[in-house]
């Protein structure tokens, strides 16, 4: 079956900035991203667990998006400006689909 | 004299207290005790109902007098005065960066309703009557220090231009979201249907939101005592002994400041208990996450640690009987 070369943004970010970053996915005319609530994990600011949380202030969670490789710094330009201040990492990888239109 | 010690002793051993205790201590001990998260968040959802709705339903029995706008205008301030004084005593004793300071000092200054609700359950147990729009008054101070911290640290620039967030519609977007934040929005929306339908309101609903009420708050506690628990084991190297100082002399300073407001304004002696609960807590729900919006170069391990970890077991545990007895001394002439 025929594959496309297509690039997965993948953006783990702090909750509460969720709605921030889906609406700029939005903007940019991304055909489409997933949200996938982060469990546990450990960073500069030490080791978390959603569980141990009091509030979404201290969750995490990932958000996937897969484009097209000539889209990808029109997203990933306001995307840095964005979330460069924030706990969190901005991952572009090769990634194939075999449905290129919907990307 | 005596009084503090029997309030104390009777505060110690209420079984919300030491649900939290044991939460608190199951947490340190690394044991794999936990409330799921939706039930934990189901449980706040409860007790904002809960108690908005019975704080309604007081307001429609007992009548609207002049002290309402008062006390509302009084968490006004105490909201906006607290956060700059705490910012001042965190420039002076620690070296926390400008901006870490003006964290910490917006969490101080917001109010944490589960210390309120915590509050009302000693009120409640001393025999005490509060005013009922004291839950309006708790909804009113969650917010304004979040705007005082933002203009500690960006100015007049955060009126002029989009200083929050570099999205279109990114500052208005946050004041939105900082004035119609979940909790906000039930406990004040509890409220006004508690004032429309009044007690025969609550009387429908009784056995929802008065009979197990204890019993859901324990459950909650136990959580918030597993919580600050990992916290404190996982977040004390970021808590330097001049900052732990801050979160245990900033209660009883806030609620100094409660009291003289809640004197002004002419609260019962449950009602002072209240208000000085009110400025002597610190948020971690509702300023924890505004912040991480608006102001992400602060280190959330200090200012939720310090709130969850040290302040609100201190005033669980030590300051809400030390604020009852103030009350009684001063306000129950």
């Amino acid at each position: 079956m025929k594959r496309y070369q297509k690039k997965r943004i993948e953006i783990i970010i702090e909750a509460p900035m969720q709605a921030r970053v889906t609406g700029l996915l939005d903007r940019m005319d991304a055909t489409g991203y997933t949200v996938v609530p982060a469990i546990a994990g450990k960073g500069r600011e030490g080791i978390w667990t959603r569980e141990g949380q009091v509030s979404d202030a201290s969750r995490m969670i990932m958000i996937l998006c897969i484009t097209d490789g000539a889209h990808v710094d029109e997203i990933l330009d306001p995307l840095f400006e964005l979330v460069s201040r924030h706990i969190g990492i901005v991952t572009v990888s090769d990634v194939e689909v075999f449905r290129t239109d919907h990307f | 004299m005596a009084d503090i010690f029997t309030l104390a002793y009777a505060n110690l051993v209420s079984p919300v207290v030491l649900f939290f205790v044991l939460g608190f201590a199951a947490a340190l001990a690394r044991s794999d005790l936990i409330v799921p998260e939706q039930i934990a968040k189901a449980l706040a959802l409860y007790l904002l109902f809960a108690i908005g709705f019975k704080g309604g339903a007081g307001v429609a029995e007992h009548g609207i007098d002049q002290k309402l706008m008062a006390a509302v205008l009084a968490g006004i301030v105490l909201s906006v005065l607290i956060p700059l004084i705490a910012f001042f005593i965190l420039q002076r004793i620690s070296k926390l960066s400008r901006i870490d300071a003006a964290a910490v000092a917006a969490h101080y200054g917001s109010i944490s309703i589960v210390t309120f609700v915590a509050g009302t359950d000693a009120v409640t147990r001393l025999g005490l009557d509060y005013e009922g729009y004291l839950v309006a008054v708790a909804a009113v101070m969650e917010s304004p220090p979040i705007l005082v911290a933002l203009l500690l640290i960006k100015g007049a620039s955060l009126f002029k231009s989009d200083a929050t967030a570099p999205e279109p519609g990114g500052r208005s977007e946050l004041f939105r979201e900082i004035a119609l934040n979940g909790s906000i929005v039930m406990l004040i929306g509890a409220f006004a249907i508690g004032w429309i339908t009044g007690p025969a309101g609550q009387e429908e609903i009784k056995p929802f939101i008065v009979d197990p009420f204890k019993g859901v708050l324990c459950l909650f506690l136990l959580d918030m005592g597993l919580v600050a628990g990992r916290g404190m084991r996982t977040g004390r190297q970021y808590l330097k002994p001049p900052v732990i100082g801050f979160g245990l002399i900033m209660p009883p300073i806030g609620a100094a400041l409660g009291l003289v407001a809640a004197q002004m304004v002419g609260l019962s002696v449950g009602g002072t208990t209240l208000l000085m609960t009110l400025a002597a807590s610190a948020s971690y729900i509702a300023v924890p996450a505004a912040l991480r919006v608006a102001l992400p170069e602060a280190k959330p391990a200090i200012s939720l640690t310090l709130s969850l970890g040290v302040t609100f077991p201190f005033n669980l545990i030590v300051g809400i009987p030390l604020y009852g007895a103030a009350a009684q001394a001063v306000a129950g002439g």
